[in-house]
């Protein structure tokens, strides 16, 4: 008898395998002390100028960290939209359509917040 | 760790009977396994409104929420960093918007979905090891969830205004 084990044996309705799993555990550790390192930032900065906060942004340390961020914060929510999509909407015009919206949300974030880490340690 | 009263666990068995039984040309296209016969005979996992809302069911939505709100925050990060990289002019418009009501508002939500996201996130990452699965240990750990991430969010909150006076 046919049974839908066979779309599930590697192949469910993500069409991936463990590696979506493992790559979510992998950004959420790091998401980890990155978000505190922001937090930390950010109310360490509120009531500072405008010079005073990109000073702060455009030292390395603190343009890696963020960099850091933005990577692994823009992988982690993809992955996590992706799987909130794939969970419920079933038709597959409208889930192919999300998860391009998503895709391209988290890439446009994540380009245009690294850019303008760069462009700010760059002092351009 | 899910329980069902008498009537939910006939509904586990056949939820077929109720709903799209009787469909059967859309037989392997039909993705929905409520109205594939084929799927719809195997014993489903009950759908969600079936079960009494519980503390871990609705923290494991709020898990879900919390995540998907955090895009619009990651959307106000972008924000102000681009406005710090182009200049001066578009910071003081950011500014000024986070100072408002409205900013604060989302700001505070932000903080606290961040917080909340990222204690339920540990949660899973204990649980991934295997630790922790016991009824008593998702109790706990829900409420530690709610409380620390309440607790911190106010935290946040109270070093942001102390330390505003600083510059």
């Amino acid at each position: 008898m046919a049974t839908p084990l066979k779309r599930v044996r590697g192949l469910g309705a993500a069409h991936r395998g463990t590696e979506t799993f493992w790559r979510q555990r992998v950004t959420a550790i790091a998401n980890i002390p990155l978000v505190i390192f922001l937090v930390l930032s950010i109310i360490s900065h509120i009531g500072a100028s405008y010079t005073q906060v990109k000073a702060y942004l455009a030292q390395p340390i603190v343009a890696v960290l963020m960099l850091a961020l933005i990577l692994s914060a823009a992988i982690h929510m993809r992955i996590g939209l992706k799987e909130i999509i794939e969970d419920y909407v079933h038709s597959e015009y409208c889930k192919v359509a999300a998860l391009l919206l998503v895709t391209f949300f988290a890439g446009v974030v994540g380009i245009a917040c690294i850019l303008a880490i760069v462009k700010i340690s760059l002092g351009s | 760790m899910i329980r069902f009263g008498p009537n939910e666990a006939s509904r586990l068995i056949a939820p077929a009977r109720r709903v799209g039984y009787e469909k059967s040309s859309s037989l392997g296209n039909d993705c929905n396994p409520m109205t594939n016969k084929l799927e719809a005979e195997r014993p489903l996992s009950p759908h969600l409104q079936i079960y009494r809302p519980m503390l871990t069911l609705m923290m494991s939505i709020a898990h879900r929420i919390t995540g998907a709100s955090l895009a619009v925050g990651f959307a106000l990060l972008t924000w102000w960093l681009v406005a710090i990289s182009i200049g001066p002019e578009a910071y003081a418009t950011v500014d000024h918007f986070f100072a408002g009501i409205v900013g604060r508002t989302l700001l505070f939500l932000f903080t606290w979905a961040l917080m909340h996201h990222m204690l339920g996130g540990i949660r899973h990452l204990i649980w991934d090891t295997g630790a922790g699965l016991d009824k008593t240990s998702i109790e706990v750990f829900a409420w530690l969830t709610i409380i620390t991430s309440t607790v911190l969010t106010v935290l946040i909150w109270i070093a942001g205004y102390a330390l505003m006076g600083r510059f």
